[in-house]
């Protein structure tokens, strides 16, 4: 389908934010599409993070626009914006998970507050074993964090982000620290989420491999601006050598 | 000059961060009212708080009432006023030594377990994972933690307080032969209201401080596992400072209502 008629669920305008004299973030935009996987690529410190984080409200731009489906969070009133993350999926760098809590507990926790927005709720015990099989950690249900490997916690976290059946999912560095193996079975378990649960990803990442095989469209920060937008393959044949440095394994 | 000129820095600093904590304090009093109350929480809080503390506290109470006793008794023994010995220790520790050292251990063992477990909750951005799946963080981590000090706090220091005298009634049963209940009956007749509730109300307000300290230090900890040691040691330095300030200030103004 034409990008043009597909509906945008995301779209950040002009983005600035600034930590005291550092300007991460200079103007920045983008629109994600429904059902798109876009990757935002930049060199570490380019405010990739900052982005992602502005976006589901966890730092406050200091000018521009964030609107996710049609409405804007940077105006948004605590309870809206608590109702809308419910919305929007996020697999953090480091996973994130609650190191007291069992797996279990961990996929509950989203639970507590929000299971009359998730759609065709079959009951918690059942979400939570939906999700986990989903991401083939069924048999670590009952562990604590400590006791997952990297890969594992990085798949327990994914199902965490998916308990809410989100829309929208953001995954910051979701193959960074892992081996090439895992980071692969991780690759491939991000598409298959996205044909089960029909979502729109949004993938910041440094991974060449990971870039390649997910992304619908990629766009480059650099200098907090979007340096280059365009297919995987339309930026790593790019003209421009600093472009495809980004591309070089 | 230079001294002069890190020095104003340094207070400003610190000023900065009693305002920055006096405004913690505030969401907190905002917050503690606000729907959705985090029960369970609370109820896990609690029992981390104040049953995990129990054997550190039962302890420490017992060897404050019997060394109290042990070193007391040739002094009072010399001036041929043993028999005061049960009134006095009731008083001083019920009205002092026990809201206070227990309050100074708690900040040991639960100022510095909040500043330490938050900490490394904020540099592993569990608080951030909380806060987008919707749930308020300060509410669930920090509001249950100050209750649960607030609450715990004042049921230790009334059981360290006991076993402290049930402490100095061995030592005198043992050393000096005075049955138990005349140890306790000349305990309990020398204490009235005075002494017991605003003794009791200071360690409320000691919970609050060690359970505020802990939870803004671990909140508020920088990035690094240097943060969270920063935090959780900090927690305990600030609490027990705030300890002996609240305990200065409950005194002066006991005295001023009570005439102790």
């Amino acid at each position: 389908m034409n990008k043009e008629n597909r509906k945008i669920v995301l779209e950040l305008k002009d983005l600035h934010k600034s930590f005291g004299n550092n300007h991460v973030l200079k103007g920045f935009s983008l629109k994600l599409y429904e059902g798109e996987n876009l990757v935002i690529m930049g060199k570490s410190g380019s405010g990739k993070s900052v982005m992602v984080k502005c976006i589901v409200g966890l730092i406050q731009p200091d000018s521009g626009s964030i609107t996710i489906k049609d409405q804007d969070i940077i105006t948004m009133g605590q309870k809206e914006l608590d109702f809308l993350r419910t919305e929007i999926g996020f697999l953090f760098q480091g996973s994130a998970l609650y190191d007291s809590m069992t797996v279990r507990e961990n996929l509950e926790f989203p639970l507590r507050r929000h299971k009359d927005k998730v759609k065709n709720f079959e009951g918690t015990d059942e979400s939570v074993k939906q999700a986990l099989e989903s991401v083939g950690l069924l048999h670590a249900i009952d562990q604590m964090p400590a006791e997952l490997s990297g890969g594992m916690m990085r798949r327990v976290a994914l199902a965490r982000a998916l308990i809410l059946k989100p829309e929208i999912i953001m995954y910051d560095e979701p193959t960074a620290g892992l081996d090439p193996i895992t980071s692969n079975e991780i690759i491939q378990l991000m598409r298959s989420v996205q044909n089960e649960y029909n979502t729109s990803s949004l993938i910041i990442t440094h991974d060449v491999d990971c870039a390649r095989v997910i992304s619908n469209r990629i766009i480059l920060l650099v200098d907090g601006i979007n340096y280059a937008e365009g297919t995987y393959e339309e930026l790593s044949n790019s003209s421009d050598p600093q472009t495809r440095a980004f591309f070089k394994n | 000059m230079s001294k002069s000129i890190s020095f104003l820095k340094r207070s400003k600093s610190f000023f900065a961060e009693i305002g920055d904590m006096a405004y913690f304090a505030g969401r907190f009093f905002k917050e503690v009212f606000k729907k959705p109350f985090e029960f369970k929480e609370l109820i896990r809080q609690c029992y981390n708080v104040g049953i995990r503390s129990l054997f550190l506290v039962a302890v420490t109470g017992f060897i404050i009432g019997l060394v109290f006793t042990l070193q007391s008794r040739p002094t009072l023994t010399e001036f041929g006023a043993v028999s005061w010995m049960p009134s006095m220790i009731s008083v001083s520790i019920i009205r002092e030594i026990g809201p206070v050292i227990i309050a100074l251990i708690c900040a040991g063992r639960i100022g510095s377990g909040i500043g330490a477990e938050l900490g490394s909750m904020k540099v592993t951005e569990q608080i951030d994972a909380m806060e987008v799946s919707g749930t308020n963080p300060f509410k669930y981590l920090v509001v249950t933690r100050i209750l649960a000090v607030t609450l715990m706090l004042p049921l230790l220091v009334i059981i360290g307080d006991a076993v402290a005298l049930l402490g100095s009634a061995m030592v005198e049963n043992l050393k000096g032969g005075v049955s138990y209940t005349l140890y306790f009956n000349q305990a309990f007749d020398t204490l009235s209201f005075t002494d017991v509730i605003p003794a009791t109300a200071k360690t409320v307000l000691f919970g609050f401080a060690i359970g505020l300290v802990g939870t803004y230090k671990g909140y508020n900890c920088s990035k690094g596992t240097v943060g969270v040691g920063e935090a959780s040691n900090s927690a305990v330095v600030y609490s027990s400072m705030l300890v002996f300030v609240i305990d200065f200030i409950a005194v002066f103004v006991s005295d001023i209502f009570f005439e102790i």
